[in-house]
């Protein structure tokens, strides 16, 4: 019985992964920008399922709401607000897209490398509490300032964003 | 040991995704593109935090916390993003970096 639900959590596991980065794949790899976006919210939903399997159902709910259901969607409509899609894009140069993988294969192997000579120690005495009940208390207590300070950020970004995408319209 | 109880599944995972995403960042032209780079890269960094706080950190809530404040800053950081990508937009009629040069002395 627990060898075929552990069996059938490693299974769903992979599929996790598998989600994670095809999603990757196509929001970097395709031509269509739109399918750039949809490759985005498949890779987001694989990361939020990849929360589930680190403990936090409130972490994955909440990076379905943000990513998937409010970034992927402005960006769709910057997306329809901008450029027609039926343009078509210029070829890509060969030798940007090797000097690119190099760059980033650089620093892939560079991180890799690091992960894999790091002795991880965990911490010696570890809380048990995986409770939402507790993040809200740990936002508004120790973290309040992270909280204030998320709020803030947020309703400048919002003005800004109002005042510098209003500019060239106003002359109706 | 199962392969989703270790966190060097985890880092290995986001480790791959913070690849993609900066290939993405340093070869693509359309600054939208650019932008959806950028958020995996973020994602990548959640996972990281996501995976420490899971299987090193002395309390579970302050992982958590600090991955909410990276979507917020993520969210602030796409509205604006994409403003700026919209007023580009209207005064150059492309939103391909290569055109993007007026600061060019």
């Amino acid at each position: 019985m627990s060898f075929l639900a552990h069996s059938l959590a490693t299974l769903a596991f992979f599929a996790v992964v598998g989600l994670t980065i095809i999603g990757a794949l196509i929001a970097v790899g395709a031509r269509n920008i739109f399918h750039n976006v949809l490759g985005l919210a498949l890779s987001l939903i694989g990361v939020a399922g990849l929360f589930l399997y680190l403990n936090s159902p409130f972490v994955a709910l909440m990076e379905i709401l943000i990513y998937v259901g409010a970034i992927c969607i402005a960006i769709c409509f910057a997306i329809m607000l901008s450029q027609p899609l039926y343009l078509k894009a210029p070829p890509r140069s060969l030798l940007k897209t090797l000097g690119a993988l190099l760059g980033a294969g650089a620093v892939f192997a560079f991180l890799a490398l690091l992960t894999r000579k790091t002795t991880w120690v965990a911490a010696a005495e570890r809380s048990k509490d995986w409770s939402v009940t507790t993040i809200g208390h740990y936002l508004l207590t120790n973290y309040v300032l992270i909280f204030e300070l998320v709020s803030l950020l947020l309703l400048v970004a919002m003005l800004g964003a109002i005042v510098t995408a209003r500019d060239g319209r106003s002359s109706s | 040991m199962l392969i989703f109880n270790q966190l060097e599944t985890y880092l290995y995972l986001a480790l791959v995704l913070f690849g993609i995403g900066l290939y993405g960042v340093l070869s693509r032209r359309n600054l939208i593109a650019v932008l959806i780079s950028v958020e995996l890269m973020l994602n990548a960094a959640s996972i990281n935090f996501m995976a420490f706080n899971r299987f090193l950190a002395p309390h579970p809530a302050v992982g958590q916390v600090i991955t909410l404040f990276i979507m917020a800053v993520a969210a602030a950081e796409a509205a604006i993003a994409l403003s700026i990508i919209m007023a580009v937009y209207r005064k150059l009629k492309s939103i391909s970096a290569e055109q993007t040069t007026e600061l060019r002395g």
